[in-house]
């Protein structure tokens, strides 16, 4: 794809986009590697790929963000520099971020001018904007009030604003990162009438999502990216989405971890309707019911915020929910009183948390600190009611280090200055160290180098021969599969099936993830 | 905390390059004003830490900001910015003096407990609020406490003018707290030993007080549960909650701990030197204690250089509007505020440059 040359063509029939051979690498990760792509004018283009596959670091080279190490972006046929996003809006691009960039307590009117007025007095440019704005509302459904403030208009709203804002500046292609991941349903369909129109009125758009059922309704031709490559570039009306489902997953090699089949015993997590409700208002956990048995290791597989974190926040003590939570046959309470994390781990749940280190590391803490934290409590890290052990703390620390090979194994060094593999040793170290009835565990190895995966999922399994039950939550499928006994598939807060592991396959559960079920 | 830096280059040259900075600039504020800066050092330094007789009134001056710095600093490790000292330390006096006034003391020994107590309860009290408004109803600490300085004054005067003034008198004061509740100078104590000392300057055994203070809050922060509970939530609030700590009990002992703190300064200046109690006992020392907690990086120990320090900086203040009378007081508070700015909120100013030539010298290291 990448030695094909062009040959010279006139404008109009050139692509509004053009990307030859973008390469862009982020110390060892190469997030880019030699990608091609070419976007007609007049279309919907969709990008579809697991998380981290490259998707946004491609946009954010487009939209003059990140810098190329190599490669060369072509506009409406000519060669364009793009080094910050003023030159991607000279060059007609606009883009809608999936975190809106508004400006909370300033009108409609005012956020789309912010940034390109014409002159030191507001009074035109506003004026402009609105005779504008009334012109759009008409013609691609895309109506708000102009003197509405931001911060009273539901998300749905907030995202026309974002559309406007680019259409303002006059934007002839416009990038959308992961529209629908916070629109309801009839939003979303809203959305895409918009687009539609958008695309009738001869520009071009560059969709980015997951969501495959999307990709199928509104776009024309969509490309997959996985690890970083370019894999498929493909008219919407020749594929399937189970053929974009494989394309995207992929088969990966497998690092198969040696372990026995399992023993299931009792049943140690007996979760029933648990609902979680943002404080927007949005369901983010839907009525999810779901047992762990002693021994054995369930795998909850789907793509990123689908109801996952919120999971395991509620079965770890942080967010509260609604429904039952029964540890060893004992209900414990989701919410009040009771449900905080000191309350979950004296019932025997150990929580590794998908952000270490954002929730299970203090960072300016010592490793020997973050060996005790969660279990400052407990009466071998106390001499008293008040005082705190730190000589045994330490002794404790330099030993899981050792058993858990973190280096540098020094109990002195703050977290902040171990690297992320071993920071998320430490915390492993420290939770499974407890000798836990419970194990929950969020994205184990993200960001670890390849040795530490594999004593990772060795010791997860060590865990679970030990008797313990393990709830492990990945957005790895290959991780999934390799430790899992059972996977339970989440897709938008509920789970949407549940297989044994032998009994699947990348295929089958590629397809659930993406909320395909064979009754639809 | 970051490992640009060598230890000693955080915690020692530059509060030192600050300190430096901000006599080079109060030293063109003097020259500008017609006086030699040097005289006027010598006489700053002379008049603080030259004799025994300055010696007690630098370290009574110390007392009070050890306790405002100490009350800043254990709310700072929870991240917590308390700037209610001031209105805190009024209060304390209040429950210093309803202390020292409750019944006639048969000895100081007996007293000096209640005093304390009453003072920190008062002080502590006075934090609660706003700590519980901070906690339950996410009301921002700084305009609370802020806020609860105002009242605090205006309380305190409504009760001195209406309430607590002692009889027959026109001053908005109490009456002078009984014998038995006097609290032991360094002149006294001394004498104990055998040892001589001024009479005059008003160093009692509040600074004993202020020590322990510093020992307490040490053990506290660095050897307790509750401190380490503190610290975590203080460095990152998820992760607290993640550990099963709980946010607002945290935010209430802390802010506790602190309005105690600095409602104990009242032990020094109301029972310990006043003997009675007066409207306007704190001055400002509320905060002068976040340019200590500041300058001392929450750590006990810098706390108490930082407040010896700026000790000096008043008592030799005194001095060289004594001896200069073309220095007036205003110029004083002058001098004292460029030290707070430059080793305060001009921090960065110093330290980024700092960082920086530290890590070009590691950098051209092998």
């Amino acid at each position: 794809m990448t030695g094909k040359e062009q040959s010279a063509r006139p404008d109009d029939a050139a692509p509004a986009i053009e990307l030859r051979g973008i390469s862009k690498s982020f110390g060892p990760i190469r997030a880019n590697r030699d990608i091609s792509l070419s976007v007609a004018s007049g279309t919907i283009h969709g990008i579809v790929g697991e998380n981290g596959a490259g998707k946004s670091t491609l946009m954010s080279i487009l939209y003059g963000f990140y810098k190329a190490d190599a490669g060369e972006i072509r506009i409406n046929g000519k060669p364009t520099a793009i080094p910050d996003s003023q030159a991607a809006i000279g060059a007609g691009i606009g883009m809608v971020h999936q975190h809106f960039m508004l400006v909370q307590n300033f009108t409609v009117l005012e956020n789309v001018v912010l940034g390109a007025e014409d002159g030191p007095l507001l009074g035109p440019s506003l004026a402009k904007a609105r005779s504008l704005l009334t012109r759009l509302a008409g013609e691609y459904e895309l109506s708000v009030d102009p003197d509405a403030v931001i911060e009273e208009l539901s998300v749905g709203y907030q995202q026309r604003v974002e559309i406007l804002k680019s259409l303002y500046r006059q934007a002839d292609i416009l990038i959308l990162d992961e529209p629908t991941g916070v629109l309801t349903p009839s939003e979303a369909s809203h959305l895409f009438r918009i687009l539609r129109s958008l695309r009738d009125e001869g520009k071009t758009i560059i969709l980015i999502t997951h969501k495959l059922q999307e990709i199928m309704a509104v776009t024309d031709t969509v490309s997959v990216m996985r690890q970083g490559e370019m894999t498929a570039t493909v008219r919407t009306c020749d594929t399937m989405p189970e053929e974009l489902a494989q394309l995207m997953v992929g088969r990966k090699v497998l690092l198969r971890v040696k372990k026995q089949a399992a023993n299931p015993g009792d049943v140690v997590l007996d979760a029933t309707n648990l609902t979680v409700t943002d404080d927007r208002g949005v369901e983010r956990l839907k009525d999810v019911s779901l047992q762990v048995r002693k021994g054995e290791i369930l795998g909850i597989a789907g793509v990123a915020g689908n109801g996952q974190t919120e999971l395991l926040e509620v079965l770890g003590g942080i967010s509260s929910a609604t429904g039952s939570i029964r540890i060893n046959g004992k209900e414990v309470s989701c919410s009040g009183p009771g449900s905080d994390a000191g309350s979950r781990r004296r019932c025997g749940v150990a929580h590794v948390p998908e952000d270490r280190q954002h929730l299970g590391l203090v960072m300016d803490f010592h490793a020997w600190e973050n060996m005790a934290f969660g279990y400052h409590h407990d009466s071998r890290y106390n001499h008293n009611r008040l005082f705190m052990d730190n000589r045994a703390i330490r002794h404790a620390t330099a030993r899981n280090m050792e058993h858990f090979d973190v280096r540098p194994a020094t109990a002195e060094s703050v977290a902040r200055n171990f690297s992320g593999g071993n920071q998320q040793k430490i915390v492993l170290a420290r939770e499974f160290t407890r000798g836990p009835q419970l194990l929950v565990v969020g994205q184990p190895t993200r960001g670890v180098d390849i040795g530490a995966i594999e004593f990772i999922h060795q010791r997860i399994v060590d865990l679970r021969d030990s008797g313990a039950a393990v709830l492990l939550i990945s957005v790895e499928l290959d991780e999934i599969l390799s430790l899992s006994d059972r996977v339970a598939v989440m897709f938008d807060g509920r789970i949407i099936g549940e297989r044994i592991t032998s009994e699947t396959n990348e295929n089958e559960l590629g397809l659930l993830m993406a909320g395909i079920t064979s009754e639809s | 905390m970051n490992s640009q830096m060598p230890k000693w280059a955080d915690v020692a040259l530059i509060p030192l390059l600050n300190l430096l900075l901000a006599f080079l600039v109060s030293g063109l504020v003097v020259l500008w004003i017609g006086e030699n800066p040097l005289h006027a050092l010598v006489i700053i330094i002379k008049g603080s830490i030259g004799s025994a007789y300055s010696w007690g009134y630098t370290l009574y001056y110390t007392t009070n900001f050890v306790f405002t710095g100490l009350a800043v600093a254990v709310a700072f490790h929870a991240k917590m910015f308390n700037i209610g000292g001031e209105g805190q330390a009024t209060l304390g006096g209040l429950g210093a003096a309803l202390a020292c006034l409750s019944i006639d003391w048969p000895h100081w020994l007996l007293a000096f407990p209640v005093i304390v107590a009453g003072a920190a309860l008062f002080g502590a009290a006075w934090a609660a609020v706003p700590a519980y408004l901070q906690a339950r109803r996410g009301s921002h600490i700084v305009i609370t406490t802020i806020m609860f300085n105002f009242i605090a004054f205006a309380l305190l005067v409504y009760l001195l003018v209406h309430v607590m003034k002692a009889p027959g008198s026109m001053a908005p004061e109490t009456k002078t707290f009984p014998p038995g509740a006097h609290l032991p100078t360094a002149h006294e104590m001394l004498a104990w030993f055998g040892i001589g000392f001024p009479k005059s300057p008003p160093l009692n055994v509040s600074f004993l007080l202020a020590l322990a203070a510093c020992v307490f809050v040490w053990a506290l922060i660095w050897r307790t549960r509750l401190g380490y509970a503190i610290r975590a939530f203080g460095f990152s609030e998820p992760a607290a909650v993640y550990a099963g700590i709980s946010p607002f009990r945290v935010i209430m002992i802390s802010m506790l701990i602190s309005g105690g703190l600095a409602g104990m300064m009242a032990v020094n200046t109301v029972a310990g030197e006043a003997e009675r109690l007066l409207i306007d006992s704190v001055q400002g020392a509320g905060f002068v204690g976040i340019a200590v907690a500041l300058m001392g990086r929450s750590h006990p120990v810098g706390v108490l250089l930082a407040a010896i320090l700026f000790g000096i900086l008043y008592q030799g203040g005194a001095e060289l509007e004594f001896e200069l009378p073309a220095v007036s007081r205003e110029m004083i508070v002058v001098i004292q505020a460029l030290v707070i700015l430059f080793t305060g909120a001009l921090d960065n100013m110093v330290r980024m440059p700092v960082e920086k030539l530290f890590i070009r010298m590691r950098r051209g290291a092998p």
